[in-house]
């Protein structure tokens, strides 16, 4: 927790050559330049959850989509960092939960989209479902020059990457120069951000000691459903908001229960995140979007 | 007595725990006869019981059993988990050095629910 930063101490370490933050506005700080190239970042549906948490649970992720279809400029890629569905001890009920959630996410007007899992997929059934639907947990990619790397601790239910992976993952990043570019993607915390809350992943102190000897290296993920901002040394830890319910704060209430919907505005403390990436530098910079438009929202409430 | 991988892992993690408690994972054969043991029992989605109290200076076992699924019990603030597997006693034993309160949680995603299982150690002067 002690590294944990506001917006505006991120601000400063924007100037240093970190990261910059932009408005929600579409477009604004998404226009990218000859050597930028931008993605959006969705997180944590839970499709298949039911609650008062969200009366609209049926609606959020195809409203996102909506909006990200809207977005002025289409990112050159899509991921959604993990918990697509909302657990289920029912076998079939999972598959049929990852298959609808397949079939909206198709809606998305940006045809490479990228998915890794979250607990809630994947941590019943060792993945087993989740593999059967979108492959393998961990995987690798490259992007105009950007390397990219997925990472999985949740399919193991006691949230460890295991030492087989961490070996994967080390072989893949000595392929990799000191300075290159590199972006991981999580669903957990690498970094233990509140135990107390399982908001840690059990081995990733070993992961974070193989991604710092890469001086241009940025990591997102999901899991705490809200954006939060973290440094481990000079790698920087995003954590994006869900699109299903928010959670308070690490250690701010005794229970991680979520946070009650706000009727008078619906869809608050949800939303999902464009990411423009430097592709000689690695840096990035981050954009929060709304659910929908305030407009949108109100027009919602009244229905 | 022999440990296993994963004992052995444990009580190096002991090894680090704060001044809050001192624990040790123990042996089911290792548990003196005079020594007090709390019955821990995890199932889905709950310790019962969830709130234990301790008296500072006192040692007891903490014994956990589950007739449900693959579970897990951690204090990070004391630095010490155990695995709870089914139709097994986990043991580990603690002496409350410090009065205060403890988080404790299950750390093993058991299903829908599995982020309410938590509890509470208080340790009483």
């Amino acid at each position: 927790m002690s590294n944990a930063i506001d917006r505006r101490d991120f601000l400063k370490l924007a100037g240093l050559g970190g990261v910059v933050f932009a408005s929600g506005l579409p477009g604004f700080a998404l226009a990218a330049g000859q050597d930028e190239f931008y993605f959006v970042q969705l997180s944590d549906c839970h499709w298949g959850f039911e609650g008062p948490p969200n009366p609209d649970a049926k609606g959020t992720l195809k409203k996102a989509i909506t909006t990200v279809n809207a977005l002025e400029r289409q990112p050159d890629f899509i991921i959604f960092t993990g918990d697509l569905t909302h657990t289920t001890d029912d076998p079939a009920e999972r598959r049929r939960r990852l298959s609808e959630f397949t079939q909206i996410a198709s809606d998305l007007k940006v045809k490479t989209v990228r998915f890794m899992p979250g607990e809630h997929d994947s941590a019943l059934d060792n993945s087993a479902a989740y593999r059967e639907f979108f492959g393998a947990t961990t995987y690798t990619f490259d992007h105009k020059g950007v390397h990219f790397i997925v990472v999985d601790n949740v399919s193991d239910a006691g949230a460890s990457m295991g030492g087989e992976q961490l070996e994967w993952l080390a072989a893949d990043l000595r392929q990799q120069k000191t300075d290159s570019p590199i972006v991981v993607f999580a669903h957990r915390p690498l970094f233990a951000l509140y135990p107390q809350w399982d908001w840690a992943t059990r081995d990733g102190a070993r992961a974070i000691d193989l991604l710092l000897p890469y001086k241009n290296l940025t990591v997102f993920y999901g899991h705490i459903h809200q954006e939060h901002h973290h440094m481990t040394g000079h790698i920087a830890h995003h954590a994006a908001k869900s699109l299903i319910f928010p959670l308070p704060v690490a250690g701010s209430v005794p229970k991680r229960a979520p946070l009650a919907w706000d009727a008078s505005e619906p869809y608050k403390g949800l939303g999902f995140r464009g990411v423009s990436v430097d592709t000689q530098s690695g840096q990035t910079a981050l954009s929060e979007f709304t659910v929908v438009k305030k407009a949108q929202a109100n027009a919602t409430d009244k229905t | 007595m022999l440990l296993t991988k994963r004992e052995a892992q444990l009580l190096i993690a002991v090894a680090s725990a704060t001044a809050m408690m001192t624990a040790a994972y123990v042996a089911a054969q290792a548990v003196a006869m005079d020594e007090q043991v709390i019955k821990i029992t995890a199932r889905k989605f709950a310790f019962t019981p969830h709130d234990v109290q301790l008296k500072k200076g006192v040692p007891v076992i903490l014994e956990f059993t589950t007739q449900d699924v693959f579970m897990g019990f951690n204090a990070p603030d004391l630095g010490v988990r155990a695995d709870i597997v089914p139709g097994k006693t986990t043991r580990l034993r603690v002496l409350p050095a410090k009065v205060g309160k403890v988080e404790f949680l299950c750390d093993v995603f058991c299903g829908s629910g599995h982020e309410e299982m938590n509890g509470m150690i208080t340790v009483l002067d």
